[in-house]
């Protein structure tokens, strides 16, 4: 009953995050990767030593590459970053920088991604959310077609749909900030974490909703804000549980995964964490706010 | 009671035939790996490029000279055209895909290249632009004005362009060119077969040029310039050119290929060293491993008895689902592993939401046999709705994912899928299959969780 009790404050304390990931989200913006804007990525070791990267940028600038991004990779590697190439000038990168064969090198990474092609998987992307949002908020208006008293079902999809924005905002405003000091790039997989948090994020307030329903249908409690309060009291500790084990793998995946997927888990992990938060101390709060409102009328 | 036991039995059985299976059918685990048969042999993991190195190249197909009912036909075409060309260089298991235009994928046709173990892609790249053009030309009719070059020695060459003309054989009408060699002189020489259009050209050129030259092009250059004895009309015809055998194999392969129906133009070109590729797959696995570990302690931890009985519905889990992978197959990628690993993450939240209920059914029921029940069948509505929302989230990211995308959702939809049945079939029969053990202090202690000793 404590969380029913203390709703004001939590439903705050996510007001209050939100806006703060909101505002990250416009101060610092986001770094787009070429997987959207097009552009060429060429990752390279060098053999014995890494030439200094001062003097491979005054090279590049006496040849017309358009700018050329070179970033210093590991221990004898450079990232370098630029418009897309076509096979000469791919040639010709790497003869630069293996300074015409004077510093033997191994290309250990290369992607040229047409201009059309980023346009192509903008469209795909923004198409996949538009859909699965979609898809989801109908669904979600299924699941809860049956209960309607005292508060009606597609307020329970409403208040699912307010956490699940809640919970996508949040991780996107964090890697706003990971892409600000970290270089993180929005890539593909950027999406595909949105996507999964949008899928993830509701199967947690489904647990409890679905408690809530059956304690509704039991005639268990004496208000309606009492139902939802033993209703959490029963299923939050299940409800933490199911995400801390998706937690577990998560944080498995961030510190001992492949380089490539390392965002990408933290962003799920954030995605899981605010879920489970949004789904104890936002989504049944909400709707016991709603039903005093009501009541108030 | 006999039924419950062999229930248990059945899913040990069929348990440990899913782990034999993986285990032999993996060059890693199985120390006799060349020596088993072909269909452990060919169930190996099949890696994407990304973790297996290689080169994913995409082509733009220019349609705009193809009417627009055949350029479905055309695409196919320019597919086996390709993938001809790309097996002529040893690739292993190279895929070639169309990308048919469309509302979602954009307005172009696209042809996907994938070369695992290519990672050389300039010389990739041109050995897939290749376009061997193969003509046959007659002689300029009498009079035709021939242009003739003089050098400064005075010599005279003629140029031989002004002195053929097209004919409308070429080599889109070519049934097959084998590699032969002359009986007499041992020289290698390439035998080509028309297809009936083929021939009958071939027939009226050889009918109507009697006595002349008709010459042979290939890329815009005369290889072969015979001169016509007679009538040839079974549509075969013979180069004998002075190419070495390995130039003669080589023009056979090129051939054979054929053209391109449309031209195509290189769009993007990725190319992943094989270092990052296997450095990738040990992390993935390191992660899944450590992942499957701690999510296990917790479980036994936990919930003891029925804890450790998920944890072994959850190893059952993992390899049905790494056998899977290798029967449909599904090809496995960074993101793919992800999935995998997040999926055994959610795989235990369905084991979980029966647990809790199993302890709250515990407080009220008399019998550990009906509360596991009840457990389990309470749990299910939410056990459903909870995943439902997942599953959506994949199958729309696998209708319209790029590969990457599309590993990912096959990975955690079937996943999910997988762990339902895991969760409610393989969980259930081990756990009612342990009520025999009796309602003692000990046995509620182990069928409790959390620190609750009820």
């Amino acid at each position: 009953m404590f969380i029913i009790k203390n709703k004001r404050i939590f439903i705050s304390i996510s007001i209050v995050l939100v806006l703060l990931s909101i505002v990250s989200l416009f101060v610092f913006g986001f770094r787009i990767g070429i997987d959207f804007k097009g552009g060429a990525l060429v990752e390279v070791v060098y053999k014995t030593n890494r030439p200094a990267q001062s003097d491979l940028d005054a090279v590049f600038k006496a040849l017309d590459f358009g700018s050329v991004l070179i970033q210093p990779t590991g221990e004898l590697g450079y990232i370098v970053k630029s418009l897309d190439l076509n096979e000469a000038q791919h040639s010709l990168l790497l003869k630069t920088l293996s300074q015409d064969g004077k510093s033997p090198l191994e290309e250990k990474n290369f992607n040229s991604i047409g201009p059309s092609v980023g346009r192509e998987l903008t469209r795909k992307a923004i198409i996949a959310i538009v859909l699965v949002s979609l898809a989801i908020i109908l669904f979600i208006a299924f699941a809860f077609r049956k209960i309607s008293r005292p508060v009606s079902s597609w307020k329970y999809g409403l208040m699912a749909i307010v956490s699940l924005l809640h919970d996508v905002i949040i991780p996107i405003g964090l890697f706003s900030i990971l892409s600000r000091f970290y270089g993180a790039e929005v890539d593909t997989l950027f999406v595909v974490a949105v996507l999964t948090i949008l899928g993830l994020s509701v199967s947690d307030t489904i647990v409890i909703f679905d408690r809530i329903r059956e304690n509704l249908r039991n005639k268990t409690g004496n208000s309606f804000g009492d139902t939802v309060g033993k209703s959490l009291d029963q299923s939050y500790m299940r409800s933490i549980f199911t995400s801390l084990t998706v937690i577990i793998v998560l944080l498995s995946l961030f510190f001992f995964g492949p380089e490539s997927t390392k965002y990408f888990a933290l962003m799920l992990t954030a995605g899981m964490f605010f879920g489970t938060y949004s789904s104890i101390f936002l989504a049944s709060p909400l709707l016991v706010l709603v039903e005093e409102w009501q009541n108030k009328k | 009671m006999w039924k419950k036991i062999v229930s248990i039995l059945i899913v040990l059985i069929l348990g440990s035939a899913v782990v034999f299976f993986v285990f032999k059918s993996e060059p890693k685990l199985n120390p006799n790996f060349e020596t088993e048969s072909s269909f452990f042999k060919n169930s190996s993991f099949r890696l994407g490029l990304d973790l297996s190195g290689g080169s994913h190249l995409i082509y733009k197909a220019d349609v705009s000279g193809v009417k627009a009912g055949d350029i479905t036909i055309s695409m196919d075409a320019l597919r086996d055209v390709i993938e001809r060309r790309v097996n002529l260089f040893g690739v292993s298991e190279p895929i070639v895909q169309v990308q048919n235009s469309g509302f979602v994928s954009g307005a172009e046709e696209k042809l996907i290249v994938d070369l695992p173990g290519v990672t050389d892609i300039e010389k990739a790249t041109a050995m897939i632009g290749q376009t061997p053009l193969l003509e046959f030309k007659i002689e300029a009719p009498a009079g035709t004005p021939q242009k003739a070059t003089v050098d400064k020695d005075g010599k005279v060459t003629l140029d031989a362009s002004s002195q053929f003309v097209s004919t409308e054989l070429t080599g889109r009408y070519l049934q097959k060119a084998s590699l032969e060699f002359d009986q007499t002189t041992r020289e290698p020489r390439v035998s080509l077969q028309f297809d009936d259009t083929g021939t009958k050209l071939f027939a009226q050129i050889t009918k109507e040029n009697v006595g002349k030259m008709v010459a042979i092009y290939l890329d815009g250059a005369p290889i072969s310039i015979p001169v016509v004895r007679e009538e040839i009309p079974n549509g075969q015809a013979v180069i004998s050119g002075s190419f070495t055998p390995t130039e003669g194999k080589l023009l056979v392969g090129r051939l054979n290929s054929g053209a391109l129906p449309v031209p195509i133009s290189l769009l993007s070109r990725q190319t992943i060293g094989a270092t990052l590729g296997s450095d990738a797959v040990t992390a993935g696995v390191k992660a899944a491993i450590i992942g499957f570990l701690v999510v296990a302690l917790f479980l036994i931890l936990w919930y003891r008895l029925p804890g450790f009985m998920a944890v072994l519905a959850l190893c059952i889990y993992i390899t049905i689902m790494l056998t899977l992978f290798k029967l449909l197959p599904v090809t496995l990628t960074a993101a793919g592993i992800a999935g995998f690993i997040i999926s055994i993450g959610i795989a235990v939240d369905a084991n979980i939401l029966i647990f809790e209920r199993l302890k709250e059914e515990l407080h009220f029921e008399r019998t550990i046999a009906n509360a596991v029940s009840a457990g389990f069948s309470r749990a299910w509505s939410s056990i459903r709705d909870s995943n439902t929302s997942t599953i959506i989230s994949a199958i729309i990211l696998f209708w319209f994912g790029t590969p990457l995308i599309k590993g990912f959702a096959l990975t955690l939809g079937l996943g999910v899928l997988i762990s339902m049945f895991s969760a409610i079939m393989i969980s259930r029969i081990f756990l009612s299959g342990l009520i025999f053990i009796g309602e003692s202090r000990v046995v509620r202690f182990l069928f409790s969780s959390g620190f609750s000793n009820q």
